[in-house]
């Protein structure tokens, strides 16, 4: 009894103590907080790769594919039974973008990615990043007239009419200035015109379409007839972040410049699947965006219909008119055990006898969720060494007070105290100081994470630095979550180290002598 | 080590002689209320035979205690007087089982307790024995009542002192009334004069309704005044309570107090 009051009234009395906790304080606040973070960077992250990725994801070795697609699929149903939800085919092929600004071709390395447009939304979270909202519902590869994100103002059909008008309208002009000025070589002004006037609706490369579901508009259109007012090409959902420029203007704000909308036209050009690959191009149009937030697909990724990139690379067997695949991409249910699923997915289609490759998306995306994990864990480390150092603190502070006490403990003694039980006061102390110290750490530390983005608003303002950089992650916030197991560690943590601070102090308290230390002085 | 052995061997060979000390000593006060007749053997309470102390002083060992040989009859206030530097509170701290002498035994109501395991000797301490010091030794963290229920609370877990806790007060404060300090209850030691501290720790002493009380110049520290005020209460309480008490001090004229005398001299007892 006697030991809960003491240590309530030394926790009253000894200011001192409580100042040498306040290293376990910040130790606690600063983990909670850089947890938090972590974990929502994590959190954030792995939504966005899952929401990219699919579950499992059947890849093919080579650049040709999976030439009989229909029948895995039917074996992978089997193999997988209840669990799966769906499955769709994809065609990968490294790609590069060319779009037109201010009558300068710009390239850009792209993913490019054919995909069923009916069932790719089901296998993973795609349409959920598109701009247009219809796409998001259900994805077309048709161009819409209006209603994308305010970000990009305008665009759709009346944009690209706008746009296609005001070029007939300049090459107009252009044309008649150089054939008043060069009257002589009106032959060659007229054949440099033409060529200017095909670069936005020219398919260079051209090709004898087939049966293309998609290309119905042009598919009697030659070249020539094709009409940029009215008609568009293939679309293609392209990753905001190839074609935009982002940077932040003198008042802070974001500002997003686009250097292409949907309703531009864009080149594509990408190998065939034959040995050697050869490069094709073709045109498309841009009839979406894609915004993921994880700037790295953002940047990268182009989806076009997987028929046309089949038939594009060659890919469609002419004998039985299946095309081949570069990856079946599954989506199992909720909950469901993806490794498990994985390895059996594994053990039927050996990699030694097929030519596939079996992961998860976290197996895909391993080393870069591996490397947010090691980060993690190394500040944990450092932080909660912090702690061990204001541990250190805690023992010295301790020595103080019981050297400070001695006679109180002697007269303890000679009251009839058992060592024991003036152990227990002092190691009562540490750990009521640990609660005390990790308590408030922690309640400083769930008060800063929650209020987080208001906190750098404010450094923003103060230091006139920017804290947090959405340029950077794409994340207009920062992400926290709090999870309470992490919390209830770091604060077990502290109170152990407060506690075991305390054990060396409170062993030389019970070992005191009662005489020599009512002797003391 | 050496030097150990023959400070003692010497000892005992003075000591041999006044090894049997008589139980009584002289009445200075003789008491209508004293029951027992001067002649009859009185039960004895606490003793001290033989009892030595020596302190190492670097190499050399310094014997305080060469022998002492006393007895504390029950009822009995005794007083052990002896200039500053004789032994007198290392004595009293042997009696406590404070300290555990070199040689020779302490015994309490029969059994010896010099040699007991700690746990009991503290437990003993707790219950058997109050124990009053010079400079009052009060916990300056706690209140007047706190460092008066004190003793009770290091006897009793956290369960038996909460159910035992309106009884403990009703105690405290009654003892509190009986030295004079019921106004004082919510102060803290710095906030009292050396006299309060003193009644302050004499009830903390008698919280747990001890045999015996030891006091270790319990007047040492007070003026000429208020140390009367305590001898009274001392007596007092050995007169109504018929308490034990065995108090040391270097005041002859505070000593007179007592039913008996015993002094100190170089590290041994002799007679008044
Ligand atoms: N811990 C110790 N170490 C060495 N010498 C001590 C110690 N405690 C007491 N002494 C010595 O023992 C002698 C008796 O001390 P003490 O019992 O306090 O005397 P008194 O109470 O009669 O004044 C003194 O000479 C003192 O210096
Ligand atoms: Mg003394």
């Amino acid at each position: 009894m006697y030991k809960l009051l003491l240590c309530v009234r030394y926790l009253r009395t000894r200011y001192i103590a409580l100042a040498s906790i306040i290293s376990v304080t910040l130790g606690v606040a600063t983990m909670i907080v850089v947890n938090s973070v972590m974990c929502g960077f994590q959190h954030e992250m792995h939504k966005r790769l899952h929401g990219i990725l699919s579950d499992i994801v059947v890849e093919a070795h080579s650049m040709e594919g999976i030439q009989d697609p229909e029948s895995l699929v039917e074996e992978i149903r089997d193999e997988i039974g209840d669990d799966l939800v769906g499955m769709t085919a994809t065609v990968h092929i490294p790609a590069m973008l060319s779009f037109k600004v201010r009558g300068q071709w710009m390239t850009k390395q792209v993913n490019l990615i054919g995909i069923d447009e009916k069932s790719y939304a089901n296998v993973s979270e795609f349409g959920k990043y598109l701009l247009h909202p219809e796409n998001r519902k259900q994805l077309s590869f048709d161009l819409h007239e209006r209603g994308y994100d305010p970000r990009l103002r305008e665009a759709g059909w009346a944009y690209r009419r706008m746009k296609v008008a005001q070029e007939r309208y300049y090459e107009e002009q252009m044309r008649k200035l150089e054939a008043a000025s060069a009257g002589e070589s009106t032959h060659e002004t007229v054949a440099t015109a033409t060529t200017d006037e095909d670069s936005g609706d020219d398919l260079p490369f051209n090709f004898e379409i087939g049966q293309d579901p998609f290309l119905e508009a042009d598919e009697e259109n030659d070249a020539r007839t094709f009409d940029a007012m009215t008609q568009q090409h293939v679309g293609i959902v392209l990753g905001i972040a190839t074609s935009n420029i982002r940077h932040r203007a003198s008042d802070g704000e974001i500002v997003d410049l686009f250097l292409c909308k949907p309703g531009d036209d864009v080149k594509v050009t990408f190998p065939t699947a034959g040995t050697p690959p050869q490069a094709v191009s073709a045109n498309f149009t841009v009839c979406d965006f894609y915004e993921s937030k994880m700037s790295e697909y953002d940047s990268t990724f182009a989806f076009i219909p997987i028929g046309q990139l089949q038939y594009l690379r060659g890919m469609i067997d002419p004998q039985t008119g299946a095309g081949a695949v570069s990856s079946i991409q599954i989506k199992l249910k909720e909950g469901a055990d993806l490794n498990a699923a994985r390895d059996s997915l594994r053990e039927r289609f050996p990699a030694e006898v097929f030519p596939y490759r079996v992961q998860t998306w976290k197996d895909m995306q391993g080393p870069l969720l591996a490397a947010v994990q090691m980060e993690t864990t190394i500040l944990n480390i450092l932080l909660f060494l912090i702690i061990a150092v204001a541990g250190f603190g805690i023992l010295a502070t301790f020595f103080m007070i019981v050297v400070e006490k001695t006679r109180d403990i002697g007269i303890l003694k000679s009251l009839g105290a058992t060592s024991r039980g003036v152990m227990s006061i002092f190691l009562g102390y540490g750990l009521s100081l640990g609660c005390v110290g990790s308590g408030v750490g922690m309640v400083l530390g769930l008060l800063f994470v929650v209020n987080i983005n208001r906190v750098a608003d404010v450094l923003e303002t103060i230091t006139g630095r920017e804290v947090f950089d959405p340029t950077i992650y794409y994340f207009q916030e920062i992400p926290t979550i709090i999870q309470a197991h992490t919390v209830a560690w770091i604060v077990a943590g502290a109170m152990l180290i407060a506690v075991m601070a305390s054990v060396l102090p409170a062993l030389r308290a019970a070992r005191m002598h009662p005489v020599e230390a009512l002797r003391y002085e | 080590m050496s030097k150990l052995t023959t400070v003692r061997s010497n000892a005992s060979e003075r000591d041999a002689s006044p090894h049997a000390e008589p139980l009584r000593g002289p009445h200075f006060r003789i008491d209508a209320k004293q029951d027992s007749p001067k002649s009859a053997p009185t039960k004895w309470l606490m003793e001290a035979r033989d009892v030595r102390k020596s302190y190492r002083k670097g190499a050399v060992l310094v014997p305080v205690l060469k022998g002492v040989n006393a007895t504390a009859g029950d009822g009995e206030f005794m007083a052990i007087v002896g200039k500053s530097g004789s032994g007198k509170s290392t004595l009293l701290h042997l009696l406590a089982t404070l300290d555990a002498p070199d040689g020779g035994e302490i015994h309490f109501e029969d059994r010896r307790i010099d040699n007991l395991p700690t746990t009991q000797r503290d437990g003993l301490r707790n219950r058997e024995m109050g124990v009053v010091f010079q400079f009052y030794h009060l916990l300056p963290e706690l209140t007047t009542l706190e460092n008066t229920i004190l003793p009770a609370m290091i006897g009793c877990s956290v369960t038996q002192f909460w159910g035992k806790r309106r009884a403990l007060r009703r105690k405290a404060l009654d003892l509190l009334e009986q030295v004079g300090l019921s106004h004082r209850l919510k102060h803290r030691p710095s906030e009292l004069s050396g006299g309060e501290m003193q009644r302050v720790a004499i009830a903390r002493a008698l919280l747990n309704e001890p045999k015996i009380l030891l006091a270790d110049e319990p007047t040492g520290n007070l003026d000429r005044q208020t140390g009367v005020q305590i001898m009274d209460l001392l007596r007092s309480l050995n007169r109504d309570r018929k308490l034990t008490i065995v108090m040391v001090t270097h005041d002859s004229a505070i000593a007179k107090e007592a039913d008996r005398v015993v002094q100190l001299v170089e590290g041994r007892v002799s007679h008044a």
